[in-house]
């Protein structure tokens, strides 16, 4: 069991508050790199497109906000599920901290999906198996968070909330492999495949970059929520008054 | 097995007691379609086109409308309480709960299906598409239904929250169920749909009672 200890220590609020102290300002200071070095590359060196034209550009927005709209959504449901089994009082906080941050990336990659789709497909909006599922997967966001404010007691609503996210959770691999299981308008994947990426280094280096930082300022910002999440559920407790009362001198 | 058959027997004897219950459901879905059919021109041919969505769509409300109610007063009375601390699987219980849900809102709507879609002039090769698919989906949306239910048994204005938890997930059931109609007045085989429909009710009904029972031992706690 003694392995385990370090697990235990993790899971209680304050050590995690702290640790998420010491975190956030790296994570924050990395995307930021990244992020910087990934949209400056992408958007004014990278390669015109021959067939897009710069309209591709918008790709070093719109992938990383997809793949972190479905990202979140697999934490989220994975946070619920340690909720569920374990009681955990840290994973409630990480789902409800989770939910906002990821409806507003999938709100995120919808739109500039739909700004892109206008010059590309002709129509902002198509109702194919994609962009359905995507949509989808916001109102399975917006269900979460709309049951979580419905509660008043906040532990029944983190259980609520993490049945309803483990349950959605189904939503997930539909939506991911919806373009190969449908005919869909939306295009294949280019850089997530076996062998050969179809896309030319120039063009993918920025977009890992930004991939990746976009992963890092999502961290960033749900570490954030995370810790003021459990500031409001520890008020009153030893160490809220302690930390409070340091930050006050 | 003898719990499920007196929950199967108390709902139903309940329902004989209270018509209303559940004939203001059907009157709600014949409204729905009827209201499509006065909105477009008379005889509008464009109309049978859009016959499956409008018939799915109008199950999906009025099931929708009868959730708030699903658990409600047996939790409000107490009888939820004495469910859950029974011998009996709380899951099983819920699954008979269920079960007799869909008998009283869920086969009523396919069986009036056939003759509405008929009045929306939705030509004969789709009937047997409709009224298979619909059989097929009522029952996932009772128990989805069910689950967001017992989600929201404890609180008050639960109306305005279930919408949004059960139209999400209930997505797939309204895409597979008009599908199988299109693909059968296109001539093509409606099987597939009907079979992906069938998968995703064999899914519900093992997984669903148990989640459901879940929540419901969540409102408790």
């Amino acid at each position: 069991m003694s392995s385990w200890t370090w697990f235990h220590r993790l899971a209680s609020p304050p050590s995690f508050y702290r640790l998420a102290d010491r975190l956030a300002p790296w994570l924050g200071w990395l995307s930021l790199a990244l992020l910087a070095y990934g949209w400056i590359n992408g958007l004014f060196f990278a390669p015109e497109d021959y067939q897009q034209k710069d309209a591709y550009r918008i790709i070093y927005v719109h992938v990383p906000a997809a793949a972190l709209s479905l990202s979140l959504y697999v934490g989220m449901a994975v946070a619920g599920f340690v909720a569920l089994v374990w009681r955990m009082k840290l994973a409630e906080s990480a789902l409800i901290a989770i939910a906002p941050v990821g409806a507003s990336f999938t709100a995120l990659a919808l739109v500039t999906g739909m700004l892109w789709g206008k010059p590309m497909w002709g129509a902002y909006w198509v109702w194919d198996a994609r962009l359905t599922s995507e949509l989808v997967l916001l109102f399975l966001y917006l269900g979460v968070i709309g049951l979580w404010q419905a509660f008043e007691d906040p532990r029944a609503a983190a259980r609520a909330c993490a049945l309803l996210a483990v349950v959605g959770v189904i939503n997930v691999p539909i939506v991911k492999y919806s373009v190969d299981w449908w005919n869909s308008l939306h295009q294949g994947s280019t850089i997530l495949k076996m062998g050969k990426p179809s896309i030319t280094a120039a063009m993918a280096y920025p977009l890992f970059a930004s991939l990746i930082g976009s992963y890092l300022f999502a961290g960033y910002v749900v570490l954030h929520r995370l810790q003021n999440e459990l500031l409001l559920r520890e008020g009153g407790t030893a160490w809220v008054r302690e930390l409070m009362g340091k930050s006050r001198v | 097995m003898s719990a499920v058959l007196a929950i199967l027997t108390r709902e139903l004897r309940l329902a004989l007691r209270s018509r209303m219950d559940w004939l203001l459901p059907l009157l709600f879905f014949v409204m729905v379609v009827l209201l499509f059919g006065l909105g477009a021109r008379p005889n509008d041919p464009v109309l049978a086109g859009f016959a499956p969505s409008i018939l799915w769509v109008g199950a999906l409300l009025s099931m929708l409308l009868t959730l708030d109610r699903l658990f409600r007063a047996d939790y409000e009375d107490g009888t939820l309480e004495q469910l859950c601390l029974a011998e009996a699987p709380l899951g099983l219980t819920v699954a008979a709960k269920l079960a007799a849900h869909w008998l009283l809102t869920g086969l009523p709507l396919v069986l009036l299906a056939a003759p509405l879609a008929v009045a929306l002039q939705l030509p004969a090769a789709g009937l047997p598409a409709l009224v298979w698919g619909l059989a097929l989906g009522t029952p996932v949306l009772s128990f989805v239904g069910g689950f967001a239910a017992a989600l929201t048994v404890a609180l008050p204005r639960a109306g305005l929250l279930l919408p949004l938890l059960v139209l999400p997930l209930l997505a797939p059931v309204l895409i597979f169920g008009a599908g199988a109609v299109r693909a059968a007045l296109g001539g093509l085989d409606a099987a597939a749909p009907l079979y992906f429909l069938a998968a995703v009710l064999v899914l519900c009904l093992t997984l669903v009672p148990w989640a459901a029972a879940a929540a419901l031992r969540n409102a408790f706690e």
